[in-house]
């Protein structure tokens, strides 16, 4: 063993000559690759251990005195309902927007629009929560009514239609907004990444312009959409400014979206109450925060695991 | 392109052959049609109590329907179709203007009227009603966000250097993949983390604006590194195989050609990551809370920042209420021209340092 490996080892040392400059700088670069990693596993274990408290604690030292289950649950509805709202809303206006980008805008302008609607990402949360309450809430009160009257018979539109506008179907809108140019960005990108041959070969065929799109462009932009559209999700679920500043959150979790009383979102009730939180409170939140992050993780891993497919499939294209 | 493909041939052989004569609506009609659906709606909303909203509502419903209703009379099903989608998809990207115009309008118009001199001069130390200003929360936001870059920047910059230059097989792979899964952390989980970590080191009551920058780390480091990391691999390898060639050691490659040629989207990507975490405010508000004086001392006690300064100005007025409201608007004003600043500044960047280069 020895003897074979002896003669194999020192040409490959001479070969490659490593200075100390090599190294160090080498170490450093794979070192900042694996801080990331270690950062991430931290957040996790941080969250962890100060949410430990509120797991092991009996049921009536949580805050609302009914435990840990019973205080998330009605918040993880919040946070559900709201981000729905927020992707029925935006996904079809993302893909409009995006081909409107990619094949219906003049050519000269269209980088110019795809900028436009990055804006849209550039302003910070508070400002949308800040919008969505002195604006969005008080235009929206008539749809509100309108809503309770002619469509009161579904669940989600019970009523009673709140006075405010302060509701999960306005932060839902305003949510759809802010996940807008996350998701136009994704279906812009793989929708201008739609093979050219197989557009104009449609086109030459005599197909109409929505027809090409329809054939040649949606199919292959299909899983880019859906991912586009899961990490828009993720944003909508974390957003916490814009709700908290919002909703009139009541207590009890409820499929109402036009009422006062739908419960908040994790992310708003943990900027609500923290800074006022003591002791196993702030274990209790730091908890409702562990969830989301969970939650937020998921989704977010299935929709990068989607995107990395479909880069696999149109690499072997 | 494709409209012209699509005008040009019709009129070669008319009423030839099997081949059935396409009949196509004149090039302004449709603009004209929906002109008209849009001044029956303008008719309509009148009678209704005339308001611009459901002017623009009904004007673009009938407009389209208008359309959509001459060309499947004219031009058959196929092409009716298409001029529907053409007018949806149009009416999708107006649609998303409106909030854009809306909320920079509102700001505007609420934020202008305490954009003053003293809004910049004084903090909010002893003011209870009118007066005062975000002088500390202004200076707490450049402080934190500078220590946050001050963070992020190496850590992200080097990380980026390893995947581009460095990196192979599985841990390659897991950085990559788990960066842009951080991408996706809720700001305030950050913000959690950030509180977590410092309570467990230096106790429960510990506040500090390092607490805050770290928390916005988490949330720019994962920015910093894609970002790079597309710019790094714009080198061409040409540049690194010529300085290997002449015997440069791989990191003075690195530092000296690499860096330098990608200087500009390095640039630009930094500064779009600063401006991604400035407006932050949910991460902020859970550990650094706000004071009404100003704090320059990151490692000691609260400071106050400017998201932080608009949010509890807009929830918690005090006595004069419209006082405290037009300094909250004047602080979302203020920070959007700081965001819309930096993403000016990071194409300004792109285009003045990019490479020259020699064809």
């Amino acid at each position: 063993m020895t003897v074979t490996k002896a003669p194999t080892e020192p040409p490959a040392q001479q070969r490659t000559i490593r200075r100390p400059g090599d190294r160090i700088f080498a170490g450093a670069a794979r070192g900042s690759g694996i801080f990331i990693l270690l950062v991430l596993a931290g957040v996790a274990a941080f969250l962890i251990s100060e949410a430990i408290p509120a797991f092991t604690a009996s049921s009536e030292e949580i805050p609302g005195g009914e435990g840990l289950g019973d205080y998330v649950w009605p918040l993880i509805a919040g946070t559900l309902l709201g981000a729905v709202i927020a992707l029925l809303v935006a996904t079809p206006l993302a893909v409009g927007i995006a081909l409107y980008v990619t094949y219906y805008a003049p050519r000269r302008i269209a980088t110019a629009l795809g900028y436009v609607i990055d804006l849209l990402a550039a302003i910070p949360s508070v400002v949308y929560g800040f919008w969505g309450l002195a604006v969005l809430a008080k235009q929206l009160v008539p749809f509100h009514e309108w809503l309770d009257d002619t469509l009161g018979f579904i669940p989600f539109f019970a009523g009673p239609a709140s006075t405010t506008g302060r509701t999960m179907l306005t932060v839902g809108l305003v949510l759809a907004v802010m996940i807008l140019p996350i998701i136009s960005a994704i279906a812009r990108e793989v929708f201008g990444q739609a093979p050219a041959l197989h557009r104009e070969a449609a086109l030459a065929l005599g197909a109409t312009r929505w027809e090409m799109i329809r054939m040649a462009v949606l199919p292959y932009g299909k899983s880019g959409v859906i991912a586009g559209a899961m990490l828009g999700l993720g944003r909508a679920l974390g957003e916490t400014m814009a709700v908290a500043i919002i909703l009139s959150g009541g207590a009890g979790a409820t499929l109402n979206v036009i009422s006062n009383s739908s419960p908040s979102t994790i992310a708003s009730n943990i900027a609500l109450r923290f800074p006022e939180a003591t002791g196993l409170g702030v274990n209790t939140l730091i908890a409702s925060g562990l969830v989301l992050f969970v939650i937020t993780l998921a989704v977010n891993m299935l929709a990068r695991w989607v995107v990395n497919r479909r880069a696999d499939f149109s690499g072997a294209n | 392109m494709s409209t012209d493909t699509q005008a040009a041939p019709p009129a070669a052989t008319p009423q030839e052959g099997p081949v059935r004569v396409q009949r196509k609506l004149p090039r302004y009609a449709p603009f004209g049609l929906f002109a008209g659906g849009v001044a029956v709606g303008a008719a309509l909303s009148a009678l209704t109590g005339f308001s611009v909203i459901s002017t623009v509502v009904y004007g673009v419903v009938l407009g389209t329907v208008a359309v959509y209703a001459a060309s499947r009379a004219v031009e058959g099903r196929r092409k009716a179709t298409d001029r529907l989608v053409t007018s949806l998809v149009t009416t999708a990207f107006g649609i998303a203007m409106v909030p854009l115009v809306s909320l920079v309008w509102t700001v505007l118009d609420n934020g202008l009227a305490r954009f003053d001199g003293q809004f910049f001069s004084n903090s909010m130390y002893r003011v209870v009603g009118e007066g005062g200003g975000a002088y500390h929360a202004v200076l707490g936001t450049l402080i934190i966000t500078a220590l946050a870059t001050a963070i992020s920047v190496p850590i992200g910059l080097m990380a980026a250097i390893y995947l581009v230059e460095y990196g192979t097989g599985r841990l390659k792979k897991a950085i990559t993949f788990f960066v842009d899964v951080m991408t996706g952390i809720p700001s305030i989980v950050a913000g959690l983390f950030a509180f977590a970590l410092f309570t467990l080191l230096f106790g429960n009551d510990f506040r500090a604006g390092v607490m805050g920058a770290v928390a916005l780390s988490v949330l720019m480091i994962p920015v910093v590194v894609r970002s790079c990391e597309e710019v790094l691999k714009l080198v061409p390898n040409e540049l690194r195989e010529a300085s290997y060639a002449l015997g440069v050691p791989k990191w003075r490659t690195v530092m000296k050609v690499v860096l330098p040629t990608a200087v500009a989207g390095l640039g630009t990507g930094i500064t779009l990551a600063v401006a991604r975490v400035v407006g932050e405010t949910a991460p902020l508000l859970i550990t650094v809370g706000l004071i009404t004086g100003t704090n320059l001392n990151p490692f000691d006690g609260r400071m106050a920042t400017l998201p932080v300064f608009a949010y509890y100005q807009l929830t918690q007025p005090g006595v004069n209420e419209q006082a405290f409201l037009d300094r909250a608007w004047t602080a979302a004003l203020l920070l959007i021209i700081l965001v819309m600043a930096l993403n000016v500044v990071a194409r300004l960047i792109s285009r003045f340092f990019a490479p020259t280069t020699g064809r």
